[in-house]
């Protein structure tokens, strides 16, 4: 917990509100905070320095701030993103574009996306215009069951992206790091060992290069690991795997677990929930994809949280894999797996949760983003109608108080294709 | 991560099929099972429909697949098929289902499935989608490969209130081969679950895939004019054949003829505006017609252009940008179709995708209706049921409430049109197959059966 505070002390210093940052209130819009609770109605939200100042009803708007108003509208934090490629890849099947893993890199644990990160790419961009303002960059585990080190980042239209570099570690294991770690899962776990006790070692100065199965450079990758000051993301599904993967604790204690995946997670519900450990999983995949994902069901989310796991919503299946937009969609569909009898599903505010301030206190920034909390960074998205309904879109999204632009290729080709005359000129000339 | 392995390959596959535009034509016709349909054909439909109750739905909006919405109306189901539909009907003699509040609509139909060809578990020995070893294997037919214990055909049948679909061969090869239309009833045989009376489909593609998956081996093709070049000299040799007196057997030249005469349907997987103009260029010199592009990303750009050729397009609603030829991927793509009066069908291409075909519409509807085109709701109901049914040559059997139709229905527990929405009850030729309100009611695959999580939710 000590690391963690540090890491937010830390993180915080690069969250100064830019010069940019506007002054802003959105009045007698319905607001949600993003904290699991129910939307309000007629509130307010105002910003000030690239902060939340307040949110809720029956505010007073200060004096000299712009006064937008959310008649009809709705507020929310902006949208985070728990797991996600988001500019490091221009095309998913163009590998020259495609920086998401480094399969015959000589290293594993000690890859870092920070510097690979691109906030010009129209991925991002997209997902941009469509309320996104921070997100967790994981690279594909591919040289080995380490896939590198992580980075969290602002959507904004500068050339910043970095809201924290190396801020978790991932891992595979079940029948992706079983593949990556030797072709079984007893291959997997001893690398897992292994590599979590050469860290040790390196950290101790006991490091003996020769002997080592790591690099020297994933071996000190892996040191802040062990001593849980950077978050370990581990890729799980099978119940048998999650709990194995809580046990590790027992030898490692300090390290700071966050399980990824966790198809079969409300098999093993009590147990997640009395390791304290949070999950990001896949909302509805519900299919038998892989012998690790037998269970899977859709209710999975609702029934890990009803047993007190902490889960954000990742990894989605169900389209092209990497539509961080369809956050909402997903969330919203938990909503309406209330009303089906023996089924398990969130609260419109919990669900709205999954996708806002608990990713945010996964990525080690719970209270400064994700959130309208008071004093919060102001990553705010008003929306045209309840952003988790399929047909909503943002009418305005800040960022560290700045209104972001939200034109991108697509809009551009949307304005070019309106209509198809070329009677005057072709296409070409319609810019 | 592996998920998008999965899902790249997924495309990598994908095929299409699609026809003509809603129009009309409709006369009702035939309903339910009459295996008979299948006289004479190999692998001959055994599909024969499960025994319901007569049903009456009433109080609830319906759309009618063709455009049609009944506000507070009735909708009457008995031996198999839809009797009638509107306003004050008389429900003597029917088991009254009370729908005040909920909405109907036809079953919902997927022109672009692989459910049973790449089912789940997704494991290589299940990996049946695509006879990839030949650029052109016209000569497969996918139902020999369709294992009819997927559990995803259940997935899609209770989350999705999928009725009816067309599962096709992968797109890694230029013809992938004869699709199947099956009925999305649980079945000990794919026999037993072809749709009776629907016509075969062919899968073709274009693009990308056919030139890596053969030019990385080293043989033809490698581009995009060695892609034609194969079509057309395959289809000129289908030509020959099927201008002479067919007493030869020959697989392959059997689909193909099938094809010219009429008969098979042009299901072909196609991103690029340019390669389908090229393409329907192509079944003009050959003298077949394409009736759908399936992925179709950018028919947005040449909606005049698939208007005039009566060819639909079969798309997601916002998938782009993970192939080159995906790239120009717009979620505007369908309403700019709608706006050129092209035919629309919103398709899945995915086992996850399949479940929520009503909420992919609804997205592309809303990225129109944000550009100030307004499609009705009804007319959007009819992109995953009429228009499918009409592009997959079934629209005289199901697809829409019409008297004398096929009951493939579903009864959503709410605005079909929204994510807080569910399917609560589906019936296939009139045997309610789904109920969300009783457990016992939902298929579970022979997979499942012994297994964690069988009979929940999913």
């Amino acid at each position: 917990m000590i690391a963690r505070l540090l890491l937010v002390a830390t993180a915080t210093l690069a969250l100064v509100a830019p010069a940019a940052a506007q002054d802003f209130a959105i009045t007698n819009a319905t607001v949600a905070t993003g904290d699991g609770s129910a939307p309000v109605e007629n509130a307010t939200v105002v910003v000030q320095n690239g902060r939340v100042v307040a949110a809720g009803a029956g505010l007073a708007t200060p004096a000299g701030v712009e006064v937008i108003d959310g008649s009809g509208k709705w507020v929310t934090p902006g949208i985070f993103s728990a797991i996600t490629t988001l500019g490091l890849v221009d095309v998913d099947g163009v590998s020259e574009s495609n920086d998401t893993s480094a399969g015959r890199s000589p290293f594993s644990a000690a890859l870092d996306v920070a510097p690979a990160i691109n906030p010009a790419s129209q991925q991002l961009l997209v997902a941009r215009a469509d309320g996104i303002t921070r997100a967790s960059i994981a690279p594909q585990p591919a040289s080995g069951i380490f896939g590198g080190q992580g980075a969290v980042i602002d959507l904004g239209a500068d050339a910043e992206p970095i809201t924290k570099a190396r801020a978790f570690q991932i891992v595979a294991l079940g029948e992706t790091g079983a593949r990556l770690g030797g072709g079984g899962r007893t291959g997997t776990y001893a690398w897992l060992d292994n590599a979590l006790h050469e860290a040790q070692a390196y950290a101790a100065g006991r490091w003996s290069g020769e002997d080592a199965e790591l690099t020297r450079a994933d071996a000190a990758a892996l040191g802040p690991v062990v001593s849980g000051k950077q978050a370990l993301y581990v890729h799980v599904e099978r119940a048998s795997d999650i709990r194995e993967i809580l046990q590790l604790r027992r030898d490692f204690p300090n390290l700071d677990l966050v399980l990824l995946g966790v198809s079969e997670g409300w098999l093993v519900a009590d147990d997640i929930a009395a390791a304290g450990v949070p999950v990001i999983a896949d909302p509805l995949d519900d299919l038998p994809t892989g012998f690790d994902q037998i269970a899977a069901t859709q209710s999975n989310i609702g029934r890990m949280q009803k047993a007190g796991v902490k889960v954000a919503i990742g990894r989605m299946e169900g389209g092209t894999a990497e539509q961080p937009r369809n956050a909402r969609q997903y969330a919203g569909n938990l909503v309406a797996l209330t009303r089906v009898p023996g089924a398990d599903g969130l609260s419109w505010g919990q669900a709205l949760a999954t996708i806002t301030s608990i990713p945010a206190a996964i990525s080690g920034f719970g209270g400064q983003l994700g959130t309208l909390a008071p004093g919060a960074i102001a990553d705010v998205v008003m929306w045209d109608g309840d952003p988790l309904e399929v047909g909503s879109v943002p009418v305005a999204v800040f960022i560290d108080g700045v209104r972001q632009p939200v034109e991108n290729h697509q809009t551009r080709l949307r304005e070019r294709y309106r209509d198809l005359d070329e009677s005057d000129l072709p296409k070409a000339y319609d810019w | 991560m592996l998920g998008r392995t999965l899902i790249a390959l997924g495309c990598a596959m994908a095929l299409g099929a699609c026809s003509t535009m809603d129009g009309g034509g409709g006369e009702p016709a035939a309903s339910a099972s009459t295996p008979a349909a299948d006289a004479g054909t190999p692998f001959p439909s055994t599909y024969e429909r499960y025994p319901g109750r007569p049903t009456a739905l009433v109080g609830a909006t319906i759309y009618d697949g063709r455009g049609g919405r009944i506000d507070n109306g009735t909708v009457l189901l008995r031996d198999g098929q839809v009797i009638e539909v509107g306003s004050d009907l008389a429900t003597d003699g029917y088991d009254v289902v009370d729908a005040t509040g909920k909405f109907v609509t036809p079953g919902v139909i997927d022109i672009h499935s692989h459910l049973g060809d790449y089912p789940t578990p997704s494991v290589d020995a299940h990996s049946d989608g695509n006879e990839a070893t030949s650029p052109t294997t016209p000569e497969v037919w996918v139902e020999h490969s369709v294992w009819p214990q997927d559990p995803g055909f259940s997935r899609a049948l209770a989350n999705g209130g999928g009725t009816s679909l067309q599962i096709l061969p992968g797109s890694a090869n230029l013809m992938g081969g004869r699709s199947v239309t099956l009925k999305n009833v649980p079945a000990r045989t794919v026999q037993g679950m072809k749709f009776p009376g629907a016509p075969y489909g062919f899968k073709m593609a274009c693009g990308e895939n056919p030139k890596r998956v053969y030019g990385n081996r080293g043989r033809m093709p490698s581009t995009r004019m060695g892609n034609f070049a194969v079509n057309r000299q395959t289809w000129l040799d289908a030509k020959a054949y099927a201008a002479g007196d067919r007493k030869r057997r020959d697989l392959g030249n059997e689909t193909l003829a099938g094809v010219l005469d009429g008969d098979i349907l042009v299901h072909n997987h196609c991103y690029r505006a340019d390669e389908m103009a090229l393409v329907m260029d192509m079944a003009k010199e050959m003298g077949y017609k394409v009736t759908a592009f399936h992925h179709a990303v950018e028919a947005y750009k040449i909606g005049d252009l698939l208007r005039e050729n009566d060819v639909c397009s079969a798309i997601w609603a916002d998938w782009y940008g993970f192939k080159m030829e995906s790239y120009d991927g717009i979620p505007e793509n369908a309403a700019l179709l709608w706006k050129s009066g092209a035919c629309v069908v919103i398709h899945s291409d995915d086992a996850n995708g399949i479940q929520r075909l009503n909420q992919e519409a609804a997205k592309a509807q809303a990225a129109g209706q944000r550009m100030g085109l307004d499609v009705p709701d009804a007319d959007v109901v009819g992109w995953f049921t009429y228009n499918a049914a009409k592009a997959m040559g079934i629209e005289k059997m199901t697809g829409s409430l019409e008297p004398g139709k096929m009951a493939d229905v579903v009864l959503w527990n709410g605005d079909p049109l929204s994510v807080y929405s569910r399917p609560e009850k589906v019936w296939v030729d009139g045997a309610l197959l789904y109920d969300a309100m009783d457990r016992k009611r939902r298929p579970v695959s022979d997979f499942e059966l012994g297994q964690p999580g069988e009979g929940d939710v999913k």
